[in-house]
């Protein structure tokens, strides 16, 4: 990875409140080209607050966010699509009485010259995208309610990577999946990450954090506790960042021990 | 998805099931199985009452007058079927009704003649674009408070059904206004209102030909993209049917012959002797019909092909995907109730015509009946499910129960409970069918 050029996506000195909450305090990060950034941290530590301000869902209070290297302003999700950047949300956001299709195309369908749905096309397309991402993958015409887990997935990644994304937000990407379904969603991250794809990984599952991640940052009551390299630390190290907000280097061996119980 | 299912990437093999078993056929045909429900309880009504009683259902005079009666109804659930897909619901839409049609006929019976003159023929258009206007904008008002404002639906929509009401009885201090322009009147059908044999059959003819056209497309389509193909015998029947139920129904509405009275009147008028046998003049289709058949051919054509209704039905499906695809929901949801307001003006349109006058009680309770022929059709209260030729056929169910009762001499308390039961039922056993098949 070099680091000559600016980063692809920064979300630098952001801060959102609610009502006097801070929920995201003064948090600066990074992401480059090829990379996967894990966010973690624990229940309301303000990483799904902090993303959301990327993926134009939520406003912030104060911060800029810089897409290689200059300011941009996002309001709306449009805002941040027109950039590059596509959101996988934990709950998927698909529209479950319509096909996948449909649903992958939600806001930007394809239209025929007089400005009726091409259905056709956006079928044809998202057969084309699916056989990259999930070649199995069959189930064109039916609404996604009646889709397994993965399947969803796939229609909720097929979504985001279709239009050419350049910076992935994925949120809690293999939480409701089973053990084949996970392994089948890394993989699909990993080759996301092999076409220059930058990735920001929010999860809780610290193996999937191991396993994909290139660097880690860790969020603590909606502080940044710190940003560390995955080669450089242990994952006893990174759960004494998530539970006491301390760094590799000012964490004791006695503190390591009690969190192993 | 279930077990059963033929693996898709074998095409032979699904061919061959399919002709094995119901369900393959559905399959590989993409019938909507709970339209073909729909269709088959419509013609058990039918037949039914044809024989309780006595041969008089089946008849052209009762299918035609089933046809006038059932528009007025159908053309408005065409547009419930959008607003409740869309999560919401609108129950003032019988009281607006009241209103439009109050306004259209003030001014053509009070208002215009003062102006351009009584019967002038600008009157029938100056009425109707002000009646469809004013409902695109008591419908727009009501789906700003819904979306903008974000009170629900439920209440504004009931406040709209004790307001409108109020206002079509102070419009006129609750006198009954006629009569109507002689335009006008045809819109509501009636003896004079119908479009005569050749024409009938022209539209016929046109309706059959895009039917044809339509199969052609679709399969050329599929073609372009390489997909799989219906089945050419599943073609060929959809167009033989369709093609036989269209010019089947000109042939019954030409089948019914003006009285005798209107008759010998129309015969003077152009100086034709009247013969000794009688003359038979065939009304051919009505035009409220004909009407609702373009209102529910244009709804349609909204709710699946264009990116409004595709909008809509996502907001039912989950309005915050819709929200962070980028969709602006609020101004979706305004233009559904909009939709729905100009939708109610052609429907008063349609009522005042027939009536030849507006009264303040005009539409009471249609609200009820456009929402049960929406729900009888197939449109779920939880949003993101519907169609509009369902809500039609709802509103054809609900219409042929009530004429048919009222052949048989069945109580009007008795037609009420029918009608209820029948509701709650139709409900239940889509529910059931919904269940099993999303397991």
């Amino acid at each position: 990875m070099t680091r000559e050029q600016p980063p692809l996506v920064e979300l630098r000195n952001m801060s959102v409140s609610f009502g006097g909450v801070h929920a995201v305090d003064d948090v600066t990060i990074d992401l480059y080209p090829g990379e996967i950034v894990a966010l973690v941290g624990g229940n309301g530590a303000g990483k799904s607050t902090l993303i959301k301000t990327l993926s134009g869902a939520q406003k912030a209070d104060s911060g800029q966010i810089y897409i290689d290297g200059s300011a941009v302003a996002i309001h709306t999700p449009r805002d941040a699509k027109a950039l590059g950047v596509e959101t996988i949300y934990q709950t998927l956001a698909l529209a479950d009485n319509i096909d996948a299709p449909s649903n992958v195309f939600l806001g930007r369908e394809i239209l025929t010259p007089v400005r009726t749905l091409d259905d056709s096309a956006m079928e044809a397309a998202t057969r084309k995208v699916m056989k990259r991402l999930n070649p199995t993958f069959e189930n064109f015409k039916q609404a996604v309610q009646s889709l397994s887990g993965g399947q969803r997935q796939s229609v909720a990644i097929a979504k985001a990577v279709y239009f050419n994304a350049r910076i992935l937000i994925m949120d809690e990407p293999t939480a409701a999946l089973g053990p084949a379904e996970t392994e089948q969603v890394r993989a699909l991250i990993r080759q996301l990450k092999q076409e220059g794809i930058g990735i920001f990984l929010i999860s809780h599952d610290i193996h999937d954090v191991f396993d994909l991640a290139d660097r880690i940052s860790v969020m603590l009551q909606g502080k940044l506790v710190g940003t560390v390299n995955k080669d450089d630390v242990t994952m006893d190290e990174v759960l004494a960042m998530i539970i006491i907000g301390k760094l590799p280097e000012e964490v004791t061996e006695t503190e390591l021990e009690q969190l192993r119980g | 998805m279930s077990v059963t299912e033929a693996p898709p990437t074998e095409p032979e093999r699904l061919e061959e099931s399919s002709r094995r078993s119901f369900r393959g056929i559905v399959r590989t045909t993409e019938i909507d199985t709970r339209l073909l429900g729909l269709v088959s309880a419509l013609l058990v009504i039918w037949v039914g009452f044809h024989f309780m009683s006595g041969g008089t259902f089946l008849t052209p005079r009762n299918l035609w007058n089933l046809s006038v009666q059932t528009s007025s109804v159908a053309i408005m659930a065409t547009g419930m079927v959008l607003v409740i897909v869309s999560r919401n619901i609108d129950l003032s839409v019988g009281s607006m009704l009241g209103v439009l049609g109050m306004v259209m006929a003030l001014l053509q019976a009070e208002i215009l003649p003062d102006i351009i003159g009584f019967d002038h023929p600008f009157t029938w258009i100056i009425a109707v674009v002000a009646g469809l206007a004013l409902g695109a904008l008591l419908g727009g008002f009501q789906g700003f408070i819904v979306a903008y404002v974000g009170v629900p639906s439920f209440i504004v929509t009931l406040g709209g059904l004790l307001v409108w009401r109020g206002v079509a009885w102070a419009l006129a201090s609750g006198r009954t206004i006629a009569p109507m322009d002689s335009t006008f009147q045809l819109l509501g059908g009636g003896s004079r209102g119908s479009i005569g044999q050749f024409p009938s059959w022209v539209v016929g003819i046109v309706a059959s030909v895009g039917i044809v056209a339509l199969l052609v497309m679709g399969r050329r389509r599929r073609q372009k993209f390489g997909f799989r193909l219906r089945p050419m015998w599943a073609d060929v029947t959809f167009g033989v049917i369709g093609c036989a139920v269209v010019l089947g129904a000109v042939w019954v509405t030409n089948s019914y012959y003006l009285p005798e009275t209107i008759a010998r009147q129309i015969a003077d008028e152009r100086g034709i002797p009247w013969p000794e046998a009688g003359l038979n003049i065939p009304l051919g289709i009505a035009i409220p019909v004909l009407i609702a058949i373009g209102v529910t051919l244009i709804m349609s054509f909204i709710a699946t092909r264009l990116r409004f209704g595709r909008y809509v039905f996502s907001i039912g499906g989950n309005p915050e995907a819709a929200e962070l695809g980028g969709i602006n929901t609020r101004w979706t949801v305004l233009k559904a109730f909009m939709v729905m307001g100009i939708l109610v003006g052609l429907a008063a349109v349609v009522s005042t015509a027939r009536l030849n006058a507006a009264v303040s009680g005009l539409g009471t309770l249609a609200e009820l009946y456009v929402i049960a022929a929406a729900v009888i059709g197939g449109t779920s209260f939880a949003g993101g499910i519907g169609t509009v030729p369902g809500a039609v056929l709802g509103a054809l169910v609900m219409q042929s129960l009530q004429s048919g009762m009222v052949l048989l001499g069945v109580d009007a308390p008795l037609q009420d409970i029918v009608i209820g039961v029948v509701l709650v039922t139709a409900v239940a056993i889509d529910t059931g069918f919904r269940r099993r098949a999303t397991r």
